[in-house]
């Protein structure tokens, strides 16, 4: 009898523990998306905030994560994989091999607001950048590196040696086994986690908030030295900084559900190509 | 050789050297930031003593009786993490000990998005739940004006912390072999202690890697705490005062503050505490994981 | 014919430490059938793999020596290794195809090669004639090779290689993976292959080495401890060693 109740009490609290972290996710979600969900609509993503900010869209918020995502890409993405192409084909076993992933490993426990004060002090001031989508998107692409070249890594790990023997054999040089093989095989590993870590980086505030985001522009972001707007920055304004915080909840519960079902979708996106592709 | 050929091999050789620069470039990111910390920081020792840095108690830069003590701040770090690791640390493991060794298949399937999902809601967004919902709730409970103190910040950051503790909790105690399970019950131990006295315990390295990994993640976190724990500098006595972390102070005055000055460095050296503790505790967690990790293999 | 189209002279071998290849001097005769043969460990695939350089991607391993293509130095700093790889073809254990179409696993070296394009075409088809598979894939060039049988797979490897015209080909155990009827096959293939390429095997399988092969050499802990003709190999051992191993006693 005590035996069965120890049972019941200890399973009572595994799962109670497990039901109370999946009550977190449904009551973020329920909360926001219940409160959020009236104040989106067409005209709210595509138009631009009006009457100081306590009416309309949130236009150039959209456009400059989007601007934001970008440079993010096209920075931590070429980086990124031929750091993990180095790594995993390239590297031989010795001290420097050790100091690069001891390097990766430490730059990925950095608290995002140090690399904002980086992408400052490097982009900003030291490359006399100013504060520009650019700078800010360069010190987003610095912040995503580790992850895209750890997920990477771990795509290619993957790919069986036999393949990368197959392509040597046939008088393929290293970087030809490695741009027609390789890469090839592991591009739907690679993609999933290039997306994953986008997906993190346009969550991001931190990291933008000295290095080009703005409280408001009139005009959306059309250049890479202009200042921009940003989603997650959008949402923290709102529920922080705007005179009248009480008026603009239902804006600021709207971009938490934009921001939320942007993050959600690229996931989905990266969870669907490794369905897809997954190892048979 | 044919032009070809020898075009080939110097794309190749070339290529290598590329590759092997993108390598040498993240060593180069990591000096870039230490040396950007270490510069600023001896720039503000020079006009302020370290002395009083880390033993005064007012953090109040700029004017006439300007403070520079990192001691509330690093009193609210610390405070709002230890807080949340409190919440997280039980929540997590218990919950990965549910996914690995009670949970069955299906259910898995379902609870593992389920962290992910957890994972991948952005701070800002969990920050904004404290102002309008846990703050709230909190400020009610206890009778307060606001709910935006060091008890909040806990909650929200132990549910960011959540993710990680659980995954790599989850991954030490799947790492346990089978048969230590095997021997401990053929000795007629049941589930329950067989989980309590001989998994858990054999897992003990990697769960404190997900301790550590998590705090690392808490102590680190800007957006939620400077949104959710009411950013008063002033050296707090308990859960329900308001606190001001060093990330929220650096996300606080670094826009405001003119360039070059006493208290522009200043900012730098609290930065440059933080990311001496951030990263021993995640030297420390990768050291066990990786312990842990040669340990099964 | 010349006596030696390849050859290997005092060559030794390391993985780290551990000598794996010893003292090695050894020729191989043009257009003809080669076999290595030695219990598991005794370093035939590890002396195999040293001709064609699938060694240098291992940063442990560490190769000295003298290893020849006609008078061709192939560890010479001036020696192309991508040259090499051309001019010794390689076949493998496991059937390897790429993940391409089966048209493509021959295309893509004849592309990166420079071949003339228009003569691609003609070189694909001739191949898979040469490997006993063009009657099998005609109609279906564009399918993905992985979709291909083990014993297909086998053989396009085969064609793969023999497309790039090679002057050696080197074959480690490439009946190893496959049933009996695929491997009289790419026994029949191999036979026929000796009419144009020197081929060098290794192969676990006595019968398949009595069968196929003009010459034997027994390996045994990293030496050639006999080489001869098979039929002296198979019935006129003169080390105790070989006497006991083609008779199966160890292996």
């Amino acid at each position: 009898m005590k035996k069965a109740l120890t049972a019941a009490f200890n399973w009572t609290i595994l799962a109670g523990s497990t039901a109370i972290v999946c009550l977190f996710l449904g009551i973020i979600l329920f909360d926001i998306f219940s409160k959020g969900l009236p104040s989106v609509s067409w005209d709210f993503i595509t138009k631009f905030p009006t009457d100081g900010m306590t009416q309309g869209g949130i236009l150039p918020a959209v456009i400059g994560t989007l601007w934001l995502t970008l440079i993010t890409t096209l920075f931590s993405v070429p980086f990124g994989v031929a750091c993990a192409v180095y790594l995993n084909e390239y590297a031989p076993p010795n001290a420097l091999t050790g100091i690069i992933r001891a390097s990766i490993r430490n730059l990925a426990g950095i608290p995002s607001i140090i690399y904002g004060l980086f992408g400052l002090a490097l982009f900003v001031q030291g490359m006399g950048l100013g504060t520009s989508v650019l700078a800010a998107g360069l010190t987003l692409g610095l912040l995503s590196l580790p992850y895209i070249i750890t997920t990477t890594e771990e795509a290619l790990k993957q790919i069986p040696n036999s393949m990368r023997e197959a392509a040597l054999a046939l008088g393929a040089t290293q970087f030809e086994t490695i741009r027609d093989v390789v890469i090839t095989r592991a591009l739907p590993g690679i993609l999933t986690g290039v997306i994953l870590t986008l997906s993190r980086a346009a969550g991001e505030t931190a990291p933008i908030l000295f290095t080009g985001v703005a409280f408001y522009i009139n005009r959306p972001t059309s250049s890479l030295n202009q200042e921009f707007m940003a989603l997650p920055y959008h949402l923290y304004m709102l529920s922080t900084q705007h005179q009248s915080i009480m008026e603009v909840r239902p804006l600021a519960y709207g971009t938490a559900v934009v921001l939320i079902g942007l993050v959600f979708i690229l996931n989905l996106i990266a969870f669907y190509i490794r369905y897809r592709h997954r190892v048979r | 050789m044919t032009t070809n050929l020898r075009r080939r091999e110097r794309t190749d050789w070339l290529l290598n050297r590329i590759f092997k620069a993108t390598g040498l470039l993240t060593i180069a990111v990591l000096g870039g930031i230490f040396f950007m910390l270490l510069y600023n920081s001896v720039a503000f020792f020079l006009d302020i003593d370290p002395v009083d840095f880390f033993t005064g108690s007012q953090w109040k830069p700029g004017g006439e009786s300007a403070g520079y003590s990192i001691l509330p701040l690093l009193a609210s770090t610390g405070l709002v993490a230890l807080g949340s690791m409190a919440i997280a640390v039980p929540l997590g493991i218990l919950t990965a000990a549910f996914l690995s060794e009670l949970a069955p298949s299906h259910l898995q399937a379902i609870l593992k998005p389920v962290i992910e999902m957890l994972a991948a809601i952005p701070s800002v967004a969990i920050g904004f739940l404290g102002i309008v919902l846990v703050g709230p709730g909190i400020a009610t409970l206890f009778g307060l004006q606001n709910g935006l103190n060091a008890l909040n910040g806990s909650i929200l950051l132990a549910v960011m912390a959540l993710p990680t503790i659980v995954t790599i909790s989850e991954d030490a105690i799947n790492a346990v072999p089978d048969s230590y399970r095997e021997a401990s019950l053929a000795l007629g131990a049941d589930r329950w202690a067989t989980l309590f006295r001989v998994t858990l315990p054999a897992a003990l390295p990697g769960l404190i890697a997900a301790v550590m990994l998590g705090l690392g993640r808490a102590l680190g976190e800007t957006m939620t705490v400077l949104m959710a724990t009411g950013n008063a500098s002033a050296m707090p006595r308990g859960f329900l005062d308001s606190i001001r972390t060093i990330t929220a102070t650096i996300a606080i005055e670094m826009g405001e503050v003119p360039y070059r000055t006493t208290h522009y460095f200043a900012l730098f050296a609290i930065a440059a505490v933080l990311f001496i503790i951030t990263l021993v505790i995640n030297i420390l967690g990768e050291t066990l994981a990786n312990r842990l990790r040669k340990f099964h293999a | 014919m010349k006596e030696s189209k390849l050859s290997a002279h005092d060559l030794n071998m390391w993985f780290g430490k551990k000598q794996v290849l010893k003292g090695i001097d050894i020729d191989f005769a043009e257009r003809q059938v080669t076999s290595l043969v030695g219990p598991s460990g005794c370093g035939k695939s590890t002396l195999l793999r040293a001709f064609n350089r699938m060694h240098d991607l291992s940063s442990d391993a560490r190769v000295e020596g003298t290893l020849k293509l006609d008078e061709r130095d192939l560890y010479d700093r001036a020696s192309s290794v991508t040259e090499t790889r051309k001019r010794i073809g390689m076949v493998f254990q496991k059937p390897n195809p790429l993940p391409k179409s089966i048209y493509d696993n021959l295309a893509y070296a004849l592309k990166l090669h420079k071949f003339p394009k228009e003569e691609i075409p003609v070189m694909i088809q001739s191949a898979l004639e040469e490997s006993f598979i063009w009657d099998e894939v005609k109609d279906e060039l564009d399918k993905p090779a992985v979709k291909l049988s083990g014993g297909q797979q086998q053989r396009l490897c085969i064609a793969r290689t023999v497309v790039l015209r090679p002057e050696v080909i080197l074959m480690d155990e490439p009946c190893s993976a496959l049933d009996p009827i695929s491997t009289g096959k790419i026994e029949e293939l191999i036979v026929k292959l000796k009419e144009n390429y020197t081929i060098v095997i290794v192969t676990h399988n006595m019968q398949q080495a009595q069968r196929i092969s003009d010459k034997v050499a027994f390996m045994y802990l990293g030496e050639v401890i006999e080489y001869g003709t098979t039929d002296a190999i198979f019935n006129n051992p003169k080390n105790e060693l070989t006497q006991n191993y083609i008779s199966g006693y160890f292996g």
